[in-house]
């Protein structure tokens, strides 16, 4: 497991796998506050996303963290701050 | 929700002899088979090594990256043969309210109904694989849907809008009939525009020991001479995947948006169940065949082509046979199976039967039966090795699932119903309605 912060670069490969996010949709910029439901990510989408994570990063989110993880930016802040 | 059988306005197709209704219909017409060695995975140590698979498909070539995570192939197959038949109806469900639509805007008027058998088990076996190697936080949330039966029916639905009467129907091989008569039986509620029929597959190591299991795939390596139905020779079937994808509209509904083409109608259907072995009663087959030309108010001699099951399990073969030969007469009707080209399908076959019949009526032009040298004892008249040109007005599809499933679906030229009790008067003859 990477000892390192949760960077932007690792959720976007992540999200690739875990819902097929295409690369070359940047996520970054504004994009990076868009709610997940309008990049077509679910909530299954994310239950997979939060699954590998765990396993890559050591961070296990719980429901309601993962629910009130509805953007990218809040994501990784929510990964960084469990891993403190 | 009119009284008037209901209209195929569009299809799609996946098959192993071509990707899309075109392709597949220049390949079947020629009598081109896609039987061929299991390239899906190493099937070298299996006694069954043949399968029918869709040539080239890479699935990122048809679908959004999205999807790709959370579909197993052959529902990646089903939504590529969805897409096609929306588009060849013309209508995009999800754009609702179009001019002329009717009730098309209304949630509760356009459903799905598929048929399965074994759902998404490639990509249930890769999971399961995970669990066992790797432990549960491994498995794919989305394996929660993703090998599900109705996964299907689920994925058409969402990608295209489809909110209302959804359901799926599991019956082996009689599925793809059996969904298509629940999708008739949604139009004549308050459904105007159903998707239905079925694609299926599971040419993965998991599927393979289920079907093995089952004891009627064939054996060898020769394409040309694995799937024999109504052969001396016939020893099982090669398994396959693929299938049909129909449109189907409330026939007013199709009427009143100008859908641009009418494949025909969806004119009776019936299904039975055969008495469990060492009862002593006979298949109910017959009666089943019988059924559904009484639904279609037709008689034997109104259908131009039968479109077999095809078990190539000698005993199923001469039951079939059998009951042909009762029903129309003896070598009275041109019988044949595609299939011989193609491999079962399981629940993705008999729809691929009913968009082949419905080709057939609109070209005229019988696909051949492949391979098969029949044996004498079988008293059909098999359309054998080329295609039999025919003015076909009626088709008769025969499909049989493993457990004594049996089901037939009749489809017939658009406008063609015969006069008779049961059918929908032509408009303008309220009189002889009130008459019957």
């Amino acid at each position: 497991m990477p000892d390192r912060p949760f960077e932007l670069h690792d959720l976007r490969r992540i999200l690739r796998e875990s819902a097929g996010i295409d690369e070359s949709a940047d996520l970054g910029g504004e994009t990076l506050d868009t709610e997940f439901d309008a990049l077509g990510i679910d909530s299954v989408a994310l239950m997979e996303t939060a699954s590998r994570i765990s396993r890559e990063h050591g961070v296990q989110l719980d429901d309601e963290e993962l629910t009130t993880s509805t953007t990218a930016r809040r994501l990784m802040e929510m990964v960084n701050e469990r891993r403190r | 929700m009119s009284a008037a059988a209901p209209v195929v306005t569009g299809i799609g197709i996946a098959a192993p002899n071509g990707l899309g209704t075109a392709r597949y219909w220049t390949a079947t017409r020629a009598g081109e088979s896609g039987i061929g060695p299991v390239t899906r995975f190493d099937a070298a140590r299996y006694p069954s090594r043949l399968a029918g698979e869709v040539p080239g498909f890479d699935a990122a070539d048809h679908l959004p990256t999205r999807l790709l995570p959370q579909t197993d192939h052959m529902t990646r197959l089903a939504l590529v043969a969805a897409e096609e038949a929306l588009a060849d109806a013309a209508v995009d469900p999800a754009e609702p309210g179009e001019p002329g639509s009717g009730d098309l805007d209304d949630p509760g008027a356009r459903g799905v109904v598929t048929a399965s058998s074994a759902g998404g088990f490639e990509f249930g076996q890769r999971e399961l694989e995970m669990l066992w190697s790797r432990g549960s936080e491994h498995v794919s949330a989305y394996q929660s849907f993703a090998w599900f039966y109705a996964v299907n029916t689920g994925q058409i639905s969402i990608r295209h809008g489809l909110k209302g009467p959804g359901g799926v129907l599991v019956t082996d091989q009689a599925g793809g009939l059996d969904a298509i008569a629940e999708a008739r039986r949604q139009l004549r509620r308050r459904s105007r525009l159903i998707v239905s029929g079925g694609v299926d597959g599971a040419i993965c190591p998991w599927g393979w020991a289920a079907q093995l299991t089952g004891g009627r795939l064939c054996t060898g390596d020769d394409p040309a001479t694995a799937y024999l139905p109504f052969d001396e020779r016939a020893a099982g079937h090669v398994p396959a995947e693929g299938g049909a994808i129909l449109v189907l509209e409330d026939a007013a509904a199709a009427r009143s948006r100008a859908a641009p083409r009418v494949y025909g109608e969806i004119a009776g259907y019936a299904a039975g169940f055969d008495p469990r072995p060492g009862t002593g009663r006979g298949p109910t087959l017959r009666r089943v065949i019988e059924s559904a030309l009484r639904d279609a108010a037709m008689r034997p001699a109104d259908i131009g082509a039968v479109f077999a099951d095809a078990a190539a399990v000698p005993g199923l073969d001469g039951e079939e046979t059998a009951a042909i030969a009762a029903v129309f007469g003896e070598r009275a009707v041109p019988v044949t199976a595609p299939k011989t080209m193609l491999g079962r399908m399981y629940a993705g076959a008999a729809a691929l039967d009913v968009a082949t019949a419905l080709l057939t009526i609109r070209d005229g032009i019988i696909p051949p039966t492949i391979n098969v040298r029949p044996a004498r004892r079988h008293p059909i008249d098999i359309v054998l090795g080329a295609p039999r040109p025919a003015p076909v007005r009626a088709a008769a599809v025969i499909a049989r699932g493993h457990g004594g499933f049996n089901s037939v679906l009749v489809v017939r030229a658009a406008g063609t119903a015969p006069p008779g009790p049961g059918t929908e008067p032509a408009r303008g003859t309220h009189h002889a309605r009130q008459a019957v």
